[in-house]
């Protein structure tokens, strides 16, 4: 039994002392048995503080430590790596989780938070008291890993990995690469476009022996966990044998009678059923839209590539760690939104950037040329009244940029930009300072008083009550109205349903912690990286798909896994052999071991996982899982109800 | 009824899973879903490896309520979780009897990992029921 155990109470800046009062918690277990010393830090796992707890393991000749914080999934490893910088085995260290489960789901009831946060602090102790020297379990762990999305992030991971030494299956839902990226032009800072940027990242993808590329493809199933995990991805043919005869190609779309809007130029163009999204798109394989193609076979008169007789495929996939890169939809304006789906001249900055690609020498909108653009921002984000609270980081440098874009491509050209605060962060800032330069005319609002749009005599006109000329209502005749639209999560996110994945309340995918953890996952072996995580710009998408790929690789890396020691274990003299554990056990980690009479269970240590679902089925109750012992739980469950 | 010093509602231990159930309980508290604060948790690694005495001892000892806060099908360790934490109950459920405990003390639902909103919805609930006089 644990006699000198140290406690330590965080304040975590005031994320848990705004409404516990820990030093009241500190009071009221520092004469608990077994507490040599307690003491309140305003940030437990500070350099500083962790160095001071080190001192005192070693100074005090501690044998256990409870540190009273956040959550588990977010310091129990850097505290048990306290533990074992001091020379304390690291499973006498023992987490107490005020902050999630007390501080912030209680901030409504700040004595009952303090109660409740003693009662945690005394049930920590408790089992710190009883708390015993183990080693870790090693399993194997597949040196290999699953990266979903093959846009700018995904590629970027899969290239990082495969240099690192890693196998990877690079998955992508489209039939090619390159996501939101290849549909923009030029990009901001540098004047390489999308395009040339993926074209970039596919040739250094496909240089990689250990990087396996599947295109049309989906993650179906998933079972296992961190080290193994087993993936059923489901593959929709191509239905083309090999790359098109010269000419042949072009041929088979002329004659394909169906025409669909073309989701690749946001609908603002059509394309055939036999498609690829431009000429130089990665892979360089057409594909036929199978959900709109009427098989009348006009196609394969003129193009002997084409295979109808192909088939979708299943194939299963070990891994070690997933990484997810699935990225972002552009919100979609709803019907009216700012005159969206009901005034011709209103498009959104997506379309907007398809308008520019496909305009040459004159800016034109549906025949008609364009010269007065509004640019209204905000579109989709910072909602007042929406869902959608956050920023999107990108679309004021993106607008600012298409505005000047626009304005050196065109003559005659004149923006307007209706805004509420110009967000053009870092280096983007000399985008605003060159659109101000050129003659770009800004007018501000609060949210509560957008801009209107409204159609009368024939002309689209964007009205504002401007802050930045003391709220004179100003109005613009405008030939297109364009809606700057922020990022959303992907409309189809069933990935993160399939993986369990956490969503934020920003409904994107969540991180354990946007600082500590940036790309962690609650799901052990799970990681993610880009906009599938939030809005961020192709940088910060880069940045963290770097950081995903180096946190899933330190997981595959060594081949082998370091799992915690809560395995079963068998107490051989209560033990009958009845033979019910092994029949509970999925892992078959329990067979009989002795005979004549003195059968008894035996546990195979490096197959048991520690579920524990041998525990609760033993009539004699002869196992216990270690580290979670009858007199564990007992001891944790006593010291929860209070005593006064 | 145990009385503590503020918090007088029923006291109420919820089985977690480290795995699945306790981050959906993290994340309650990360989006300010407030519960009451007579709500205690204990991570185990799976629901199916809770033993009726765990579940027995925390009845006798002053708590008023169990909740089981289950893998489902969600669960890392096997499909056949659902019905062993199911099995669980019934074998407490019927010790309980026995011993003259409300069988009604125990309660199980499956929480997935980001099942906040339903955790706090069956934790108010189960906190109602046994505010009840008769419970």
């Amino acid at each position: 039994m644990n006699k000198k155990i140290g406690v330590y109470i965080c304040h975590c800046g005031g994320n848990i002392s705004d409404y516990v009062d820990v030093e009241k918690v500190r009071q009221s277990v520092e004469k608990d048995e077994g507490v040599f010393l307690s003491k309140t830090t305003m940030f437990a796992c500070a350099d500083s503080n962790q160095q001071e707890m080190v001192d005192d393991i070693k100074a005090q000749d501690l044998d256990g430590i409870v540190v009273a914080s956040c959550s588990p999934k977010l310091h129990l490893v850097t505290f048990r790596a306290v533990a074992e910088r001091a020379g304390l085995n690291k499973y006498n260290y023992v987490h107490a989780n005020i902050r999630e489960q007390v501080s912030w789901a209680h901030s409504d009831n700040k004595p009952g938070a303090t109660e409740k946060a003693i009662q945690i602090v005394k049930s920590a102790i408790a089992k710190a008291r009883n708390a015993e020297t183990l080693e870790p379990v090693k399993v194997e762990s597949v040196k290999a890993v699953a990266v979903i999305g093959a846009g700018v992030a995904g590629m970027r991971a899969a290239i990082e990995l495969a240099e690192a030494g890693s196998e990877v299956f690079l998955v992508e839902r489209e039939f090619f690469v390159g996501g939101r990226v290849s549909q923009w032009d030029e990009l901001c800072i540098t004047p390489e476009t999308g395009k040339e940027l993926v074209t970039r990242l596919y040739d250094e993808v496909m240089k990689h022996k250990h990087v396996t590329l599947f295109t049309g493809a989906e993650l179906s199933e998933q079972t296992g966990s961190v080290g193994n995990f087993s993936l059923k991805v489901k593959i929709t043919p191509r239905h083309f044998k090999l790359q098109c005869a010269e000419g042949s190609l072009q041929k088979a779309i002329e004659v394909c009678p169906v025409e669909v809007p073309d989701e690749f130029n946001f609908n603002i163009t059509t394309r055939k059923a036999i498609y690829h999204n431009y000429p130089s798109e990665y892979p360089q394989l057409p594909a036929i839209d199978m959900k709109n193609c009427t098989r009348c076979g006009e196609c394969e008169k003129v193009c002997s590539s084409i295979d109808f007789s192909q088939k979708e495929e299943a194939i299963n996939l070990k891994v070690g760690s997933i990484l997810l890169a699935t990225g972002f939809d552009p919100y979609e304006p709803k019907q009216g939104e700012f005159g969206y789906g009901e005034i011709d001249d209103v498009v959104t900055l997506p379309q907007f950037k398809r308008i520019v690609h496909y305009c040459k020498d004159k800016l034109t909108y549906k025949g008609k040329e364009v010269k007065n653009i509004a640019y209204i921002y905000c579109v989709g984000s910072r909602q007042v009244d929406g869902e959608n609270k956050y920023c999107s980081r990108y679309c004021c440098t993106s607008n600012i940029h298409t505005a000047i874009t626009v304005k050196k491509k065109y003559k005659n050209i004149h923006n307007f930009h209706f805004n509420r605060g110009i967000r053009t962060y870092g280096k983007a800032e000399v985008w605003y300072e060159e659109s101000s330069r050129l003659g770009d005319i800004y007018l501000q609002s609060f949210e509560h008083d957008p801009p209107v749009v409204e159609r009368r005599e024939g002309q689209t006109f964007v009205k504002i009550k401007d802050l930045l000329t003391s709220n004179k209502e100003l109005e613009v005749a405008a030939d297109l109205v364009v809606l700057v639209t922020g990022m959303v999560p992907r409309k189809d996110n069933s990935i993160g349903s399939l993986l369990k994945i956490p969503k934020g309340r920003d409904k994107f995918f969540n991180e354990i912690h946007m600082k500590l953890r940036p790309v962690e996952t609650v799901i052990d072996g799970v990681t993610i990286a880009g906009a599938s995580q939030g809005p961020k710009n192709i940088m910060e998408s880069m940045n963290s798909a770097l950081a995903a790929a180096t946190k899933s690789f330190s997981l595959v890396a060594s081949g082998e896994l370091a799992l915690e020691p809560t395995v079963a274990k068998v107490d051989r003299a209560a033990c009958t052999w009845c033979g019910k554990c092994a029949e509970a056990c999925p892992f078959n980690a329990i067979d009989m071991v002795g005979g004549n009479g003195n059968s008894v269970a035996h546990v195979n240590s490096s197959v048991c996982k520690g579920c524990g679902m041998c525990l609760p089925v033993c009539p004699e109750n002869a196992l216990e899982l270690i580290g979670l012992s009858d007199v564990d739980m007992e001891n944790m469950i006593d010291a929860l109800i209070p005593t006064a | 009824m145990n009385v503590g010093k503020v918090n007088n509602g029923p006291k109420i231990l919820v089985f977690s899973t480290e795995k699945i159930s306790d981050p959906a309980i993290d994340m309650a508290g990360l989006l300010k879903l407030h519960y009451p604060p007579t709500v205690y948790t204990i991570p185990v690694p799976c629901s199916s490896a809770i033993k009726p005495r765990w579940i027995l001892h925390a009845l006798e000892q002053g708590f008023d309520g169990v909740f089981i806060a289950a893998d489902g099908t969600d669960c890392p360790y096997g499909e056949s979780c659902t019905e062993k934490t199911g099995v669980i109950v019934g074998t407490t459920q019927q010790l309980m009897r026995e011993k003259g405990i409300d069988p009604a003390r125990l309660k199980m639902a499956a929480i997935c990992s980001v099942c906040s909103e339903p955790f706090v919805k069956h934790v108010k609930s189960f906190t109602e029921y046994l505010s009840k006089p008769s419970n």
